[in-house]
């Protein structure tokens, strides 16, 4: 369960004050999949990254499960991310210099997950991903585009978490794979009851998730449900 | 996070940047190798000197002609050339001063010696018989000088080993019952010394020995002494000894005043003492650049540290945005300086043991490498890795996820 109430994030760069979010509200409940849209430059990954207790809003409740992230010291923010939260990259983020599997099993590492279970469970998320079997000991830097987000993806379904969020999961994929990992979400927030938020600039693409809440400028400009046909 | 898996991300962080995780490693190498090595090579010396100062016997008061120079130990130049001790000031000695074991008067002189063809020069030592109890020798084969030699002044020799295998070789097994001749005279070797090792000047092992009357009369042609050496009942009474000795030698000498006496007198502890000084003071100047060396080290470490933290911003904001916390960070990258100053504090005290192999065996100075130095060499660089590592380790561990993540 999601409630965010009137969150605002103030950058600070050289003194300069600029507000990437307005007082935005809202509410998600648990096995909700959402879309999130609005142009570039929004605010959608500043909202996301509070949604994924990366950051803390300046003023303003982030409510997760009841507790109130926006108070939470650095390390339980951790224990958050860790526990709770699969959080997929616009720019992926992958280790460089080390090998697609151990990307993937990264999170397990911190999680304490037992060496022996790591490997099969990378394997699995990566299968799930849609990930050639060919590329496990790849290094991540020597693979295209797409398969970068396709490691990403996996690595962050990797712990199970109930709430994945996604930052623009399909924008290196073509249109055949880009649909491929849009019904890995579905199939997750089906059969799993996972929390799915995804951001997105394509109608397309939000289309696949059951709301679409539109951002404008820091602020929720429509917040609507999808007619599923 | 689990110490298997904190090894295998540290591991895995230094192998990815041989190159400087080398360089690194070998600026800790290069001060902890210094710093075995010199300890040890200042400690050889050390003890060295010291030994050397033991062989010459123990509990001995060295009286000596010529003036004293100021207090301490100083080789003055005229000292054993001039002539104020005689026979007689050992007798005394010998009859009126309780606290005295042994007295063993001496005169020196170097000479050409010659013995079936080949020949040499050395130092002839004219003593008494009491000279092997006073300075710690033992013979090897044969005897040395006895009390009858000296009352017959015979033309008897007793040889260092070096001074045996300058005259008849080294594998000689027969020296014993040959003559050889110095200053032109005839002496019999009645027997060899056992090795006592020791260097430099004054060698045991390059002497030869032959009765005081004998010397006295037929190689200085005078009566006078060189040294007489007197050796106390025990180390306490020694300062006694060095005051009667003294105070007896102005009387028999008619000096008044101590400042102006024609002999001068050194204690074996003095002697020590002063010599341990000079040894500790090298020690410590050798340990002090040592150390100089492992600072460096340790602010390469630091460096190599600083420089991966930022290089790495990134993956330390993914790190972070997974689930590591604080300490997860700061672990990561305190192991890694400590990995690094383990590996070169290992490889570092085998040099620094090498490297005083080395010194031993070309130098001949029996260098020491102590488990004192090896554990704070180790100690030091674990400290170093410590200390210098968690200053980057801190500000890795502190970093926001975010800002993190967008650092370029
Ligand atoms: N760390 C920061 N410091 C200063 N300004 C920032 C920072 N992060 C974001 N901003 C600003 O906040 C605004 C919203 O940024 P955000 O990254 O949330 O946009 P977005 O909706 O995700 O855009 P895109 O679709 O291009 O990814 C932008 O104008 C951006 O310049
Ligand atoms: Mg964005």
């Amino acid at each position: 369960m999601i409630e965010v109430k009137n969150v605002v994030k103030t950058y600070d760069t050289n003194g300069i004050l600029f507000q990437a979010l307005k007082g935005v509200s809202f509410e998600i409940k648990n096995g909700e999949f959402v879309a999130i849209m609005g142009p570039s430059g929004s605010g959608k990954s500043t909202l996301m990254h509070i949604l994924g207790a990366l950051d803390t809003p300046s003023s303003g409740e982030y409510l997760l499960d009841g507790q109130n992230v926006a108070q939470l010291s650095d390390d339980e923010l951790a224990d958050i991310r860790k526990n709770k939260i699969g959080f997929i990259f616009q720019s992926f983020n992958l280790l460089p210099r080390a090998t697609v599997l151990r990307n993937v099993m990264l999170p397990l590492v911190y999680a304490g997950i037992p060496e022996e279970k790591r490997e099969e469970k990378a394997k699995t998320a990566l299968q799930h991903a849609g990930l050639d079997e060919s590329l496990l000991y790849h290094l991540s830097n020597q693979l295209s585009g797409g398969q970068m987000q396709r490691v990403a993806i996996a690595r962050a379904l990797v712990n199970d978490p109930a709430l994945i969020l996604a930052d623009e999961p399909t924008g290196n994929l073509d249109t055949q794979t880009g649909e491929f990992v849009l019904s890995t979400f579905a199939k997750l927030n089906v059969k799993q009851k996972r929390t799915i938020i995804l951001i997105t600039h394509e109608r397309d693409v939000a289309a696949h998730a059951n709301r679409i809440i539109n951002i404008r400028d820091g602020a929720i400009v429509k917040d609507e449900r999808v007619k599923k046909p | 996070m689990k110490l298997t898996d904190l090894f295998q991300e540290t591991a895995s962080a230094l192998l990815v940047n041989k190159s400087r995780s080398g360089l690194t490693i070998l600026g800790i190498v290069i001060g902890i190798a210094s710093v075995i090595a010199m300890v040890s090579i200042g400690q050889g010396a050390q003890n060295s000197i010291e030994s050397n100062i033991e062989a010459l016997g123990s509990n001995l008061v060295i009286v000596m002609p010529g003036a004293q120079r100021g207090p301490g130990v100083t080789i003055s130049s005229g000292r054993g050339s001039a002539q104020s001790l005689t026979l007689a000031d050992a007798e005394a000695i010998k009859n009126e001063i309780n606290l005295a074991q042994n007295v063993e008067p001496e005169v020196s002189g170097r000479y050409q010696i010659t013995a079936k063809g080949t020949n040499t020069n050395t130092q002839v030592l004219g003593t008494v018989a009491a000279y092997p109890e006073v300075r710690n020798l033992q013979i090897a084969e044969g005897s040395f000088i006895s009390d009858q030699n000296i009352r017959s002044t015979a033309k008897v020799a007793v040889l260092g080993p070096t001074v045996r295998d300058d005259l008849f070789g080294a594998s000689s097994t027969n020296a014993i019952g040959q003559t050889i001749r110095i200053k032109q005279i005839n002496f019999k070797v009645i027997g060899i010394t056992q090795t006592k090792g020791g260097s430099g000047f004054n060698n045991p092992d390059d002497l030869i020995y032959v009765p005081l009357s004998t010397a006295q009369q037929f190689l200085a042609g005078n009566s006078y002494l060189s040294t007489i050496a007197i050796q106390a009942v025990d180390q306490k009474s020694m300062t006694d000894l060095q005051t009667q000795v003294t105070t007896l030698l102005l009387d028999r000498h008619n000096i008044a005043d101590p400042t102006l006496a024609d002999f001068s007198i050194l204690n074996q502890a003095d002697i020590v003492a002063s010599a341990a000084t000079v040894t500790n003071t090298l020690t410590l100047l050798l340990g002090s650049i040592a150390g100089i060396s492992l600072i460096v080290g340790g602010i390469g470490i630091m460096n190599m540290m600083l420089t991966s933290v930022t290089e790495r911003t990134r993956e330390i904001g993914l790190r972070k945005a997974i689930g590591a916390k604080r300490a997860d960070i700061n672990q990561q990258f305190l192991t890694e300086a400590i990995m690094l100053t383990f590996i070169g504090g290992t490889v570092g005290i085998f040099l620094g043991w090498l490297i005083a192999l080395g010194v031993s065996h070309f130098a001949n100075l029996a260098t020491k490498v102590s488990l004192t130095s090896i554990i704070l060499a180790f100690g030091v660089s674990a400290l170093i890795g410590i200390i210098f590592g968690y200053y980057p380790a801190r500000r890795a561990a502190k970093l926001n996820p975010i800002e993190a993540l967008r650092y370029e």
